[in-house]
């Protein structure tokens, strides 16, 4: 499984006109597993959901390779999700088949086991009939990462996969990326947890609304390019000046 | 007595009309009700009851007081007003609830005005509902109106449910989720247009809310909560109807009454999340 490389070019991803990620070009190479990391409020989850396609108000450009939608999933962070709703954990997980399959096409049969082996592996074994409402937070995290699992994408954005989860999830969440990694799909993933980058992602990216470094870890990460992140993201302008920078794509593309 | 009390009502023609409609309401209605609730939507379906009124008055206005031609107008009202309130939902990020306000009270006004300027109709009747209005158009219509809206929530239940669940995902693949919405608050506006014949336009979602709100206190899941609503509306609908008969008021009120009673009794004593579950505490599990 190799997917297509994500080419960003120029890509400022914008809130009412102020920029969340600013002029940002670079590529995520085919298979490869990076970190993103950088302070609150860094940009980190709207590049994630541009990527995704789920952000509007963009300049610059996207290549994701001619890879459709459903080839690119998306974790979203815990807290944005409902976990009031009446739906039990195997339903969830089976719901990640419907990228594939379309929402109105039968479930193969064979999902039913597909179901219960992506649970069993994010250690959920005899959780699918219980309702969402009654896990806990980690719980919770290791049921998406199974509906991940059923869908069975190529390129994998992961927004805070290990916030709010005790240790030992932390490191079944993580054996399930290392496991995606070497089956060669491209996976980025929004971390706080330097420790975790440093130990276990080959490459980072370092944001702070403009791209700060973008490369291999011990190189993208360093005292120096910490700071510069954290300065730039303490900025707030009230009246921020329009920004005139050029836009660096050629105009051939 | 009992056979007088329950059965004898149900001997006239008027009643049983009435009775089939609400059977009708009460088997696509709820369904809808459940879902509205877990979208967190139950303030829409207010709006909406009164937005269709000024679209039924145009309707009475230009098609003569034909029923279809009020059905017809209080169905593209209630559309406008679905797509107004999904307007402001999204242009306020979800603090709609004062622009809500403001929508219906000018619908329902707007719509008073113009009954009150249309000779030979009656804004009582058109408001609160009365059992003799169910003529067999009327069953028509709602019968009509039910099996539409059952048959197309149970085609898009599966995106819908997911979507209403995680928004994001749907969408991040593909989904279309918009598309789903829409169709469901089409649905929505069906079965309230279904409803005010019977039940008046001040509520047409009664037998849609109250049993859905009521259903939580009695099943977990989501498919339980959907066939307790049912059971609680159908149940509502013919304890409604007698009261009707027996203490000579509006099936609107009627009914809506009965079905709030059921409300509050499963509030009292519902299986969960019920003041009888608060009080009467069971021994826990060791796991």
């Amino acid at each position: 499984m190799t997917p297509p490389a994500l080419v960003l070019t120029d890509l400022s991803c914008l809130h009412q006109r102020r920029p969340a990620v600013h002029h940002l070009s670079g590529s995520f190479a085919p298979g490869s597993l990076t970190a993103v990391v950088g302070p609150n409020g860094a940009g980190k989850s709207t590049l994630l959901r541009a990527i995704a396609g789920l952000h509007d108000s963009i300049e610059g450009r996207i290549d994701r390779g001619g890879l459709r939608a459903a080839d690119i999933a998306l974790l979203p962070q815990l807290g944005g999700l409902d976990r009031s709703f009446p739906i039990a954990c195997a339903d969830v997980a089976a719901s990640g088949a419907l990228a594939r399959l379309g929402a109105f096409r039968r479930l193969p049969a064979a999902t039913g086991a597909r179901v219960a082996d992506a649970l069993a592996a994010v250690g959920m074994a005899g959780f699918g009939r219980r309702l969402i409402g009654s896990l806990s937070a980690g719980q919770f995290q290791r049921v998406l990462f199974a509906r991940l699992m059923l869908q069975d994408a190529p390129v994998l954005l992961l927004d805070e996969p290990t916030a709010a989860v005790d240790a030992r999830t932390a490191a079944d969440l993580l054996r399930i990326i290392e496991g995606w990694h070497r089956e060669g799909r491209t996976v980025v993933a929004v971390l706080h947890d330097l420790d975790l980058v440093s130990r276990a992602f080959p490459e980072t990216l370092l944001l702070a609304r403009d791209l700060v470094a973008w490369g291999p870890t011990a190189r993208a990460f360093t005292p120096e390019t910490r700071l510069r992140a954290r300065l730039v993201a303490e900025a707030w302008a009230e009246q921020p000046e329009l920004c005139t920078e050029e836009p660096h794509i050629e105009a051939a593309a | 007595m009992i056979h007088a009390l329950l059965f004898e009502p149900f001997g006239m023609a008027f009643m049983r009309r009435a009775l089939a409609g609400c059977v009708a309401l009460s088997l696509a209605g709820p369904p809808l009700g459940v879902l509205l609730v877990l979208r967190r939507m139950s303030l829409t379906s207010d709006v909406l009851q009164h937005g269709i009124l000024p679209g039924i008055a145009l309707g009475a206005l230009f098609g003569g007081l034909s029923l279809w031609a009020m059905g017809l107008g209080g169905f593209l009202a209630g559309l406008a007003v679905a797509l107004l309130a999904g307007w402001l939902a999204r242009a306020t990020g979800g603090q709609e609830d004062a622009q809500f306000a403001g929508v219906y009270l000018i619908a329902l006004a707007a719509g008073v005005a113009i009954v009150s300027v249309t000779r030979g109709i009656d804004l009582a009747h058109l408001l609160f509902g009365s059992v003799l209005a169910v003529d067999d158009t009327a069953l028509l219509l709602m019968a009509g109106v039910a099996s539409v809206a059952l048959l197309g929530l149970a085609a898009i239940w599966r995106p819908l449910v997911l979507e209403s669940f995680d928004a994001g995902f749907m969408r991040a693949i593909g989904g279309r989720g918009g598309a789903w919405h829409l169709a469901f608050m089409a649905l929505v506006v069906l079965c309230v247009v279904g409803g005010f014949a019977a039940l008046g336009t001040l509520m047409s979602i009664g037998l849609m809310m109250l049993p859905a709100v009521a259903a939580r206190h009695w099943a977990a899941e989501l498919s339980g909560q959907v066939y307790a609503s049912v059971g609680l509306a159908l149940l509502a609908s013919v304890c409604g109807l007698l009261l009707s008969y027996h203490a000579n008021i509006p099936a609107g009120p009627a009914i809506v009454l009965t079905a709030g009673g059921f409300w509050a009794a499963s509030l009292l004593a519902g299986r969960r999340h019920s003041l009888a579950a608060a009080v009467l505490r069971r021994g826990h599990y060791t796991g």
